[in-house]
């Protein structure tokens, strides 16, 4: 796809150009009559105006361009200065002047006008400051401004592109400059011994080129296309399939977190706590409680919310405990019904209280984007958290349940109560405790979870089915069973949905565990000896 | 907070009405607000519960409408569907309202829709819809497929050049008809089969890897590619997030929405979304004074700095100031009265133009496409030359293509079938 047709002057001038004469100035009312053709024309104008504006040869351009990029260059109506906006939000915005960089202030926002800019522009831009960056001294940089000029290579640039090639210090950028020249010498020349340097790439645009060779009337290009192509389908497969797995076991994960605490107070100690969705949404929001509380500083507050997440969802469980469950012990349908009420006072409640309106919970930097293991695949990064984070927090239950006195104790009471009273265990302690620590994780896991999903009123309901599937899938009261089935439903549920659909894969995945509990009604890891007679 | 300054806001209106009743020697005209204030679109709904309790104010303070003041009756149908039908009944037969505003969902309307005939009502629908219903006691100021959706496919075709298309929707009634729509229009503009990917996900979906990742693969075929996305509420927001994540750049495969307006970005980090569209009839950001008098008033109603506007509340402007038209031009609120009256009614919209009531109880609306910026506003990058009307039966499907509404008299009809001459009757007969 031709991203850049008018790259030919641009890379001269830009390339050529500006190193040489980057200190060159247009004057001020030049400049002025420039950026009042930007704004005035239409869009299919402004196309030339901002090849005339990198052109000049300014070192304004570059600032004038990357802020029209960004929708934030913009003319004040009463006076027609032209100006950067630096700050757009509210009624009022901050503006610096676009001529001599003065700052002016605070402006209000009837009297800017933005000059548009749409995507195809954006493009347009994007190729430019990209050609640029290939001059860029850091390597980063110049890696970006290679790969995007993948596919978007012309007659002028391809000309250039050994040059850069044979100057470019870095590996990884000259083999990305090398197939972005080879996509372009198959794709417009048909030159088939450029086929070669795709065979195995990874790229659309190199696929689309072969795709396009082909189908070509030359045999030994369509041949030699064909070949490559093979070798590439083959990595694809390899790639599509690492994909879903890791798609199915981050929403496994996600599944793991949301039902551990389940495993919990309904596994472990038999109480259907309905209300165990709201005490995931408590979590999260505990998260963008902690958010405003350090503004700008949304990482730190991600980590502190961890322990604060717990402690806010482990108290609100202590309460339900307390005020309710334990005056229903032993009637499981009043339980039921009851923790549902609670659930939706806990939900109106956040209403009224915060918004009935999605609080937005920002993602920190090093948790966004994605890893790159190869052109084809990418893995995203706040999902590779969610697993690792599910993973810790369920080795750190294990481990209370496993080696604390806690954790006897709870065993001790959940496989017999009167047993453990007479033995001197405080049962009704252990009650507290127990429902605590299991909310507590419901806590942990609004925290994560509000770095992939809505942090509204709604967001426990979301969970709540899940949650009780994956722990009676996996066995009541088994924790590795909770694991497992948390798992293997996310990983079934992701293979089944891109040729299902997202809904029926869903109602499979359902149709499925009811097969399987027939089958098997305690589940995967059914608990065996006494405990199991409960 | 917002309940004890509403309730407070609420009194004093009440107060003022009261006060000015000695005054206006008549009794004030009831306005009935029903929208979900509890439940899962409450999200959505309280938003348009504060707009007209606004606009109520704002129109006391103007002295009402012929010397009569205006009395908000709140219900909260609690974002049940069955629940919106009994609290419509309940303002009708019980509080009397004179008019109603609301309901947001499709299916909300349509469990109120036979209540509100029964009774002889009014109801103002102020959301994008999918068509394919007309009724002698609705009005429909939000947008038809024909005001949205397919000026937002035609703009993608001829000025992005796209030629592959993934229509993306939640599964239920608006995204499954309109869908429908477009997917004949498409075909019928010549696009191939294959080149067309329909996929449905249920409410809420949060979890969009495989799908987003189809979408990526389905773009990488050689030709542009676009998404439709008549994906609903909050679901959007893990959408665009992991379109984020997975690097889907606007550049590549732009989306289209019908459904995600400034309402919902303010729930999102906007910056990896700059240059997805969405599909209008008003935005935040128009240029217009009328518009920046809204956003002042509205700011300054709920006391917020950062409050945003949305389309549906600008239909419920034009909805409210084209009743206090008709009201004013009957002379009385009688619903028959104002039914008659309220035809032609032409009122300004924020963008700067005017909306016509239509004979088939649609408006005329200007069509908007918006890019996404990082402030969580929307650029608008292209308009319609002049405003369209909304039609309310789609040229596009095999049932409905025949039908007009017109409930004027003689005709009188909200499905007349233009080739065999006769009027259906009830008010949506094809099925939906």
């Amino acid at each position: 796809m031709g991203i850049i047709r008018s790259l030919s002057q641009l890379l001269l001038v830009c390339c050529l150009i500006l190193p040489a004469v980057a200190a060159a100035q247009v004057d001020d009312s030049e400049a002025q009559q420039l950026l009042t053709a930007l704004a005035e024309s239409s869009f299919k104008e402004k196309k030339d105006v901002v090849n005339r504006i990198a052109s000049s040869g300014d070192e304004r351009a570059r600032p004038w361009l990357e802020a029209y990029g960004d929708n934030k260059l913009a003319r004040i109506e009463s006076s027609g200065e032209f100006v950067i906006v630096l700050k757009n939000r509210g009624r009022d915005w901050t503006v610096e002047s676009a001529i001599t960089g003065d700052n002016l202030g605070e402006i209000s926002r009837r009297d800017i006008d933005t000059i548009r800019v749409n995507n195809a522009l954006r493009n347009e831009l994007e190729g430019i400051l990209s050609v640029i960056d290939l001059k860029s001294p850091d390597e980063e940089n110049r890696l970006t401004a290679a790969r995007a000029l993948k596919g978007s290579v012309d007659d002028t640039l391809a000309e250039r592109l050994p040059e850069f090639i044979a100057a470019e210090e870095s590996d990884a950028v000259q083999a990305a400059l090398t197939e972005a020249l080879a996509i372009y010498r198959v794709e417009e020349q048909g030159d088939v011994s450029a086929v070669a340097t795709l065979s195995g790439s990874l790229n659309s645009e190199a696929r689309a080129a072969l795709q396009q060779a082909q189908n070509s009337d030359d045999p030994a290009l369509a041949a030699a296309a064909a070949k490559a192509m093979e070798s590439i389908e083959q990595k694809l497969k390899m790639n599509r399939a690492a994909e879903t797995l890791y798609f199915g076991l981050s929403l496994g994960s996600v599944l793991v977190l949301a039902a551990i605490g389940l495993a919990i107070t309904f596994g472990v100690m038999g109480v259907i706590n309905m209300a165990h969705g709201e005490l995931i949404m408590l979590g999260a929001y505990t998260t963008w409680g902690m958010q405003q509380l350090l503004p700008g500083q949304p990482g730190l507050a991600l980590i502190l919310s961890i322990p604060a997440g717990f402690l806010v969802a482990a108290l609100a469980g202590i309460a339900i405990e307390r005020t309710v469950i334990q005056h229903l012990k032993g009637r499981p349908l009043e339980t039921l019904l009851a923790t549902f009420g609670v659930s939706l006072i806990l939900q109106q409640l956040v209403r009224t209280v915060i918004s009935p309106l999605n609080r937005t919970v920002i993602t920190p930097d090093w948790m966004s984007g994605s890893v790159m293991i190869n052109e084809g695949l990418s893995l995203t990064l706040n999902r590779m958290y969610v697993i690792g984070f599910a993973l810790v927090v369920f080795a750190g239950l294990m481990l209370i349940m496993r080696k604390t006195r806690l954790g006897l104790e709870v065993r001790a009471v959940t496989q017999n109560r009167a047993m453990a009273r007479s033995m001197g265990i405080k049962a009704t302690k252990v009650d507290i405790l127990t429902f605590g620590l299991g909310s507590g994780v419901a806590g942990l896991a609004g925290v994560a979870l509000s770095q992939i999903t809505n942090v509204g009123p709604n967001l426990g309901q979301s969970y709540i089915i899940d949650s009780f599937m994956v722990v009676v899938f996996g066995g009541v009261g088994n924790l590795w069973g909770t694991l497992l089935a948390g798992l293997s439903l996310g990983t079934i549920n992701q293979l089944l949905e891109p040729w299902a659909g997202a809904v029926l894969a869903k109602i499979l995945v359902l149709v499925l565990i009811i097969l399987f509990i027939q089958k098997r009604p305690r589940g995967l890891f059914p608990q065996k000896g006494r405990a199991a007679e409960g | 907070m917002t309940i004890k300054k509403h309730v407070k806001l609420g009194l004093s209106a009440l107060a003022l009405s009261v006060s000015l009743h000695t005054v206006a020697a008549e009794d004030p005209i009831k306005v009935g607000i029903l929208h979900s204030l509890s439940g899962t679109m409450a999200i959505s709904e309280s938003t348009l519960k504060d707009t007209m309790l606004m606009l109520i104010e704002k129109q006391n303070e103007e002295g009402g409408i012929n010397g009569r003041m205006l009395e908000p009756v709140v219900v909260d149908p609690a974002s049940n569907w069955p629940l919106f039908a009994e609290k419509a009944r309940e303002l009708l037969a019980k509080e009397k309202v004179d008019v109603i505003f609301g309901n947001w969902t499709s299916v909300s309307r349509k469990s109120v829709l036979p209540v509100v005939e029964e009774l002889n009502g009014l109801l103002f629908y102020p959301v994008q819809y999918e068509g394919e219903e007309s009724s002698e006691n609705v009005f429909y100021t939000g947008a038809a497929p024909n005001q949205q959706a397919i000026p937002a496919v035609d703009y993608l075709m001829n000025d992005i050049g796209v030629e592959r298309w993934v229509l993306a929707g939640t599964d239920y009634v608006y995204p499954r008809t309109t869908n429908k729509i477009l997917e004949t229009y498409l075909k019928d503009k010549g696009v191939a089969a294959e080149d067309i990917m329909i996929n449905y996900t249920p409410f809420g979906h949060s979890n969009w890897q495989s799908i987003v990742s189809d979408i990526k693969k389905f773009g990488s075929a050689g030709k542009k590619t676009a998404v439709v996305s008549t994906i609903n509420g909050d679901a959007n927001v893990p959408f665009y997030r992991e379109l984020g994540n997975q690097g889907i750049d606007a550049a590549d495969i732009p989306v289209v929405a019908f459904s995600v307006g400034e309402q919902e970005l303010s729930g999102i980090d906007t910056g990896p979304l700059v240059g997805h569209l969405a599909a209008w009839n008003y935005f935040m950001s128009v240029d217009n004074d009328a518009n920046y008098d809204f956003i002042d008033a509205w700011v300054g109603y709920t006391g917020n700095e950062e409050a945003v506007t949305n389309d549906p509340m600008e239909a419920h402007y034009i909805g409210f100031n084209m009743y206090v038209e008709a009201v004013k031009k009957a002379g009385t609120t009688d619903v028959d009265a104002v039914k008659d009256a309220i035809i032609g009614v032409s009122v300004p919209n924020l963008t700067g133009g005017y909306a016509t009531m239509m004979p088939n109880h649609h408006i005329t609306k200007p069509v908007l496409i918006g890019e996404i910026q990082d402030n969580g506003q929307f650029s608008v990058v292209w308009e319609t030359a002049s405003t369209v009307a909304g039609d309310a039966w789609s040229d596009f499907l095999p049932g409905s293509k025949d039908l007009i509404s017109d409930w004027r008299k003689p005709l009188f009809c909200g499905n007349f079938n233009v080739v065999s001459g006769t009027c259906g009757g009830k008010s949506d007969v094809a099925s939906n």
